[in-house]
């Protein structure tokens, strides 16, 4: 599979190491190899180069001229919307969810355990339910199609 | 010369006379020598009496008398009575201590050699509040999760399960063997907890058998058997602990569960990283 996402200009990456560490950036110019500029006008990481084995690069990338000065990448940050696609983004929700859990307290962490359990006799009672009454037409019908897990519950945290 | 006649043509005038002749007969070598410069100029400069009359202007305030202003005087002494028979009555003493009065080695403070364990001051941590949910972590009932009812002087901690929970009775532990939550229920509302002191859990130490007895061999273990006091006891706290956790109201089933189950750690869980 080729690669898809380049240290390129306008490339949106998220800062894994250093004090600016969970921030959004985007890159602005290669400097060599190992490093490039970087700027996030609209998260807080100022203008700054940067190692690249300090940055995961993500799939948004930004339409800007390379060197395009802070305003000019404020202003495509903008146009992009891409905070919004940032937050609906997969990767934020589980940076998300990795933050709650870590926040959790002994007892949180025991009525989540609770309501998971109780959530998954649900589902394995439904599931069985299920395939007993798939074994039923089964035996009615020699060619009925396998049963289909019933969609699961959200998790209670 | 010597630094001392030297010292005392420059300060008493009255010797002056006679020291200036010895100085001419000695001449100032020595002085001009050692480069005390100061004091050569002021040899040098010498002048007799009545060129200093002139030059300190002396006329100026002779025959003029210049009134005394009286300082009110200071009390140096205070009048003391002394008590007793043969003590005189009085006694002046110095307000100011005379140097002969102070000990000539400093004194040595006594302190009692060793601060009983019991005196000792206790500091708990932060989180050791009374009615937070802690973690055993020793003893029998390791694992288990029971309730901080207070904080004993002795530096130990009063917990109960409840004991219709999870077995855990009314009982002491050291706070190092305890993790504390941030699970709390409010005891506040509990009544009885005064008299459970250290007092009250001390333990009873047995009678030795006498050797008459002939015994000695056959001594039986005795199992500790829970006095009726403490069942009674158990079961009033008990009953008030359940109450308080039924106040919690959305949480109160999830509590009493909470307190049934025992804790443990799941795969890829470091105490050091959780919060509890």
């Amino acid at each position: 599979m080729p690669f898809k996402r380049f240290v390129e200009t306008g490339r949106v990456a998220l800062i894994s190491d250093g004090p600016n560490k969970g921030k959004l950036c985007c890159i602005v110019d290669v400097i060599n190899q190992t490093r490039a500029l970087v700027d996030g006008p609209e998260t807080g990481v100022p203008r700054q180069g940067i190692r690249l084995n300090q940055i995961h690069l993500t799939k948004f990338r930004l339409r800007f001229p390379y060197t395009g000065s802070t305003r000019v990448v404020r202003k495509a940050w903008k146009e992009a919307k891409l905070d919004e696609k940032w937050a609906a983004s997969k990767w934020a929700g589980k940076m998300e969810a990795k933050k709650k859990r870590a926040e959790l307290t002994d007892f949180d962490r025991f009525k989540l355990n609770s309501a998971r359990s109780t959530r998954n006799k649900l589902r394995t009672t439904a599931f069985l339910h299920l395939k007993r009454l798939n074994k039923k037409s089964k035996t009615a019908k020699k060619d009925a199609k396998p049963a289909k897990k019933p969609a699961a519950p959200k998790k209670a945290k | 010369m010597e630094e001392g006649t030297w010292n005392e043509v420059v300060w008493c005038r009255d010797t002056f006379v006679i020291f200036i002749s010895d100085f001419r007969r000695d001449g100032c070598h020595s002085c001009q020598e050692a480069g005390s410069s100061q004091k050569a100029r002021r040899l040098r400069c010498w002048f007799s009496r009545t060129r200093m009359y002139h030059k300190k202007a002396l006329w100026k305030f002779m025959g003029k008398k210049t009134a005394k202003t009286e300082k009110p005087k200071k009390k140096i002494t205070v009048e003391k009575e002394i008590k007793g028979d043969k003590n005189g009555g009085k006694r002046t003493v110095y307000l100011k201590k005379r140097t002969k009065s102070y000990p000539t080695s400093n004194r040595v403070n006594r302190h009692p050699s060793k601060k009983c364990f019991s005196d000792h001051r206790r500091k708990f941590r932060k989180s050791l509040q009374p009615g937070t949910v802690v973690i055993l972590l020793a003893g029998l009932h390791k694992g288990k999760r029971a309730i901080l009812l207070k904080n004993l002087p002795s530096g130990l901690l009063l917990i109960t399960g409840p004991f219709t929970l999870n077995g855990v009775p009314l009982r002491r532990i050291h706070p190092n063997f305890v993790i504390a939550t941030s699970a709390k229920v409010n005891i506040s509302k509990i009544k009885g907890l005064k008299s459970l002191d250290d007092k009250y859990f001390k333990r009873v130490k047995a009678k030795r058998a006498k050797k008459d007895d002939g015994e000695i061999f056959a001594a039986k273990k005795e199992v500790y058997k829970p006095s009726e006091q403490r069942k009674a006891d158990q079961k009033n706290i008990d009953k008030q602990t359940l109450k308080a956790i039924q106040r919690l109201k959305g949480d109160a089933c999830h509590m009493r569960k909470y307190l049934c189950t025992m804790f443990g750690f799941r795969s890829s869980q470091y105490p050091h990283r959780m919060k509890f």
